[in-house]
């Protein structure tokens, strides 16, 4: 039943998962590529932002007066006097979830929130200009930890949110309590993750160019659309009298498509001072006043029978919501569903409740809640094996999601690889051999979603949208609203318009990351952009296609059975490819057909009938082989390999890159990243004391592509931009599981930590001999 | 502090820059010249986003005042390209697939470049720590490390103009 059945139709590919450059290489290796920290405007001033030292306060007066005393100064913006005050939240559909003002009017909630905004002629000058402000605060109570926050007496963040419950999100299937009666065993646990920095190479930045009652902004995110509405709704202005721009954008892993304060504080500025104005984070303002991946309180019950069969499982979760909502409800739901996945459960329940606290604001990270998620189900899925006396690969296999299955009303699985997948690593597990004393391999599986399918941003548009044009010598404008951030979206959806009308790479400029002239898209998140904007490019490339194909078949006398295409810009009956011409030719004349119009072909995608979630999934088990050091409990990766399920590969070496990447940043979050905070203050704010991988970190990160078909995705392929940085953590957990017999309830997983458990371990050994004495 | 002048070569070019003496180097580069190629990540010295050669010495260009660099030939990712022919190391990136969002690249280049300047056949791991000092928050490294195993196996060769 898990063998894939579909055989995928394109298999003579031109384009699609070949050798193909990123689009975007000669600029970025020679230093030409232009991002938002690089942009400079004529007579632009440089802002800074004054930020809370407090982490629950209320203001009562802010007095700027000496700081415009300062030569050099130009102006100072506060919450109460320069904005609107209005609440914004990026779950727009939901007033009550709109709880944020990028400066605040009455109220800080966490250390580092924008109180009031310099600009000045110089940075230097506008940073000294911050000392010369003088606020006023009544400062109040404090709640840091969500299990604090929720108790009764605990000081209240936002008005009316009880218990500072911000979101509950319940999902539920099947008779729990009778699929939990028919298991023959039962296991619970508590998990903590923690938090993580997106810590992208550049900081949040923003140039902001307000005349003649537009604005024009340069912008470091992920989503321009996001960004260009979200600026209208808080300075009263037309959607369409805004213009973001994004060309190059340094990294986004999740954290760059709110409101953020260098993008709201340096328009509020430029439209006050009608001059542009700059701001970029220095990196520690980047690491206390962006957002974070969500630390999550995890509580665990799962029930099987005697041979390994699921029955049911149940989660509770508490997360710290920090300050604000941002993309942390969408993190909350997400959470709770991946953590069903890959399994079937006749029985499953999962309350989720994010609780605001004074810190800072948690939201999407790559992996969206899913890592957490598979940190504490694949690890408590391991310990039953080996409480049962399990093979725990097989019993993986034997509860998998396969082909065709429907996750009670929630999802339909179209394509499903994990099978193959499993007998991948069991391969490379055997072919190791025996391991030297001190390592162990551990394993996860997850599955990840193509894009969601949700629309609290209440979006008029298609979720994705595309547009091409096509010049009289046959090169190709390709305008796509999807955000560019790193992962090769550019190069993605080019190899897709090259395939599609049969073009080459060189053919082909894409214009992407700028509100003017590129259409709405929701932009790069959820891992979206290859099967949604994908599919819209498929169907823009199509319908141009078409309208060339159509002068082709009038003017080539051929009977109507034969069908026409063009591979390689060549054009050709299919039956007949020797005899043909010139794509180039084609268009020449089809432009004579069309009174001298450019031939445009349009396309958008919006899923439609496709569950709760997202209309594909993608599937992957990851091994790690893992060396401790029982003295000192430092843990060092030596290899791993990843089975993946992404559907048809569409840009190869993209591919290769999200994988690396993606293991990179999990590995950081299963032992080395994290953020420590006393008092409401983040004690690791540089890239001195915050640990991230370096390259003698890094293990080899070897890939078995699993060949599925995915029907609603372009060309077949699903996603492979974020499901790879759920695995991890919880490999390396189950591999010092395997070394030590200790489980490792906590992430990150430090030295302390294993030196802590294995010192337990063994006093729990001694007392047993005792006792047998 | 006063002003003072101070003759800077950049990429074979000479540039008077009339600057504070506490400039750091990457603030003369980026501010002042206006090459922006070299990027800046962090203030404490610990990313390598702003790398450049000082002499063919691979140097965190916020690590040092622009007067430091007086007299001494400085080469960023900017120079590397010669009348449009790519550098073998800038080829390698590209075929390898070895950036992603960009932003590290220009500084992860000039410490691979100077690194294969003074290893003509380093092991993988020699690679490794020879890039330790540039983070990357994208790629993973890996696409790297075998970018410059590959050039410094000849695989990418320069065009002579």
């Amino acid at each position: 039943m898990n063998k894939y059945t579909v055989i995928n139709p394109h298999s003579a590919f031109k384009v699609i998962n070949t050798h193909v450059h990123n689009v975007d290489g000669v600029a970025k290796v020679t230093g030409r590529a232009t991002y938002t920290f690089d942009v400079k405007l004529p007579n632009m001033l440089y802002g800074k932002i004054l930020r809370s030292p407090h982490p629950h306060a209320k203001i009562r007066k802010i007095d700027y007066s000496r700081a415009l005393e300062l030569p050099g100064v130009l102006g100072v913006v506060t919450g109460k006097e320069d904005t609107l005050g209005i609440k914004q939240g990026i779950w727009r559909r939901y007033k009550d979830l709109c709880d944020e003002q990028i400066l605040p009017v009455d109220k800080v909630r966490y250390i580092g929130e924008p109180v009031a905004a310099v600009a000045a002629i110089t940075e230097e000058i506008a940073e000294k200009a911050l000392d010369y402000i003088d606020v006023d605060y009544e400062v109040l109570p404090a709640v840091y930890e969500p299990l604090e926050a929720i108790k009764k007496e605990a000081p209240e963040i936002h008005e009316g949110f009880e218990r500072n419950i911000n979101v509950t999100r319940h999902i539920e299937w099947g008779d729990v309590e009778a699929a939990f009666e028919e298991a023959d065993y039962i296991r619970e646990d508590w998990f903590k993750c923690g938090g993580q920095a997106h810590m992208c190479m550049e900081t949040r930045a923003a140039v902001s160019s307000f005349t003649d009652g537009k604005l024009t902004i340069y912008h470091s995110n992920q989503s321009p659309y996001y960004l260009q509405a979200l600026m209208a709704g808080v300075l009263g202005m037309r959607e369409g009298d805004i213009r973001v721009i994004s060309t190059y954008v340094g990294g986004g892993f999740g954290g760059k498509f709110e409101l953020d304060g260098a993008i709201f504080c340096s328009a509020v500025l430029s439209r006050k001072l009608h001059r542009p104005v700059k701001i970029v984070y220095t990196r520690e303002e980047d690491f206390i006043a962006s957002k974070r991946r969500t630390p999550m309180f995890y509580y665990v019950r799962t029930g099987v029978k005697k041979d390994g069969t699921f029955c049911a499982r149940e989660a509770k979760v508490f997360t710290n919501g920090g300050a604000y909502t941002g993309m942390g409800a969408t993190a909350l739901y997400l959470t709770g569903f991946f953590h069903s996945f890959p399994y079937r459960w006749k029985g499953y329940r999962y309350d989720g409740y994010r609780v605001y606290t004074n810190t800072l604001p948690s939201t999407s990270m790559r992996g969206f809640g899913a890592p957490q998620a598979m940190f504490t189900s694949e690890q408590q899925i391991e310990w039953i094996a080996a409480d049962l006396g399990l093979d725990p690969i097989e019993m993986r296999r034997k509860n998998s999601h396969y082909e065709g299955y429907e996750v009670p009303g929630q999802a339909t699985i179209a394509s499903c690889g994990i099978d193959q997948c499993y007998d991948e690593i069991k391969k490379w597990i055997k072919d190791k051999g025996k391991l030297p004393a001190n390592r162990a391999i551990g394993l996860s599986a997850c599955g990840f979603m193509s894009g969601g399918i949700f629309n609290w941003f209440d979006t008029p548009y298609a979720f994705s949208a595309a547009m091409i044009t096509i010049n009289q010598d046959g090169t190709v404008e390709l305008f796509v609203g999807a955000q560019e951030i790193g992962q090769g979206s550019n190069t993605t959806l080019a190899i897709i318009c090259a395939e599609t009308l049969g073009v080459k790479m060189e053919d082909i400029k894409v214009h992407s990351g700028d509100t003017d002239i590129c259409p709405p898209d929701l932009g790069a998140w959820g891992s979206r952009q290859t099967l949604m904007t994908g599919n819209a490019v498929k169907m823009a490339c199509e319908d141009a296609k078409k309208q060339l194909l159509e002068f082709a078949y009038a003017q080539s006398g051929f009977n109507i059975v034969y069908d026409l295409d063009i591979k390689d810009r060549w054009v050709h009956a299919i039956a007949r490819p020797e005899r043909g011409y010139d794509y180039g030719e084609l268009v020449k004349k089809a432009l004579r057909g069309k009174d001298g119009m450019k031939i445009v072909g349009r396309g958008y995608y919006t899923p439609h009938r496709k569950g709760m979630i997202s209309p594909a999934y993608s599937y992957m088990l990851q091994g790690v082989e893992v060396e401790i050091d029982e003295e000192t409990g430092k843990i060092k990766l030596i290899d791993s390999l990843t089975a993946h399920d992404c559907g048809q590969p569409i840009n190869h070496l993209g591919l290769i890159g999200q994988l690396e990447g993606a293991f990179s940043m999990a590995a950081g979050y299963g032992y080395l990243e994290y953020m420590p905070y006393e008092d409401g203050k983040l004690m690791n704010p540089n890239l001195v004391d915050y640990k991230m991988i370096r390259a003698t970190e890094m293990p080899q990160t070897a890939v078995a592509e699993i060949d599925t078909y995915e029907p609603e995705g372009p060309y077949g392929a699903k996603e492979a931009g974020e499901g790879l940085t759920n695995p991890t953590a919880a490999a390396i957990g189950n591999a010092i599981f395997h070394r030590f017999g200790i489980q490792m309830k906590e992430n990150p997983i430090t030295p302390e930590m294993i030196l802590k458990a294995l010192k337990e371990k063994k006093e729990k050994e001694q007392e047993k001999k005792k006792g047998k004495k | 502090m006063e002003k003072q002048l101070l003759r800077l070569t950049v990429n074979g070019q000479e540039y008077e820059l009339y600057i504070n003496p506490k400039t750091l180097l990457v603030e003369a580069i980026r501010d002042h010249i206006g090459l922006t190629g070299t990027k800046r990540g962090c203030d404490t010295v610990s990313c390598g986003a702003c790398t450049v050669l000082i002499d063919g010495m691979a140097v965190k260009s916020c690590s040092v005042l622009a007067m430091q660099a007086e007299g001494t030939e400085i080469t960023t990712a900017e120079g590397l390209e010669k009348n449009g022919n790519l550098a073998p190391i800038q080829k390698a990136f590209i075929d390898h697939g070895a950036f992603q969002c960009g932003f590290c690249t220009s500084g992860m280049i000039m410490t691979a470049q100077a690194f294969l300047n003074e290893n003509k056949n380093p092991t993988e791991w020699e690679i490794r720590e020879g890039i330790e000092g540039n983070i990357c928050r994208c790629t993973g490294y890996n696409s790297i490390v075998r970018a410059i195993d590959a050039t410094a196996k000849g695989k990418y060769t320069e065009v002579k103009s």
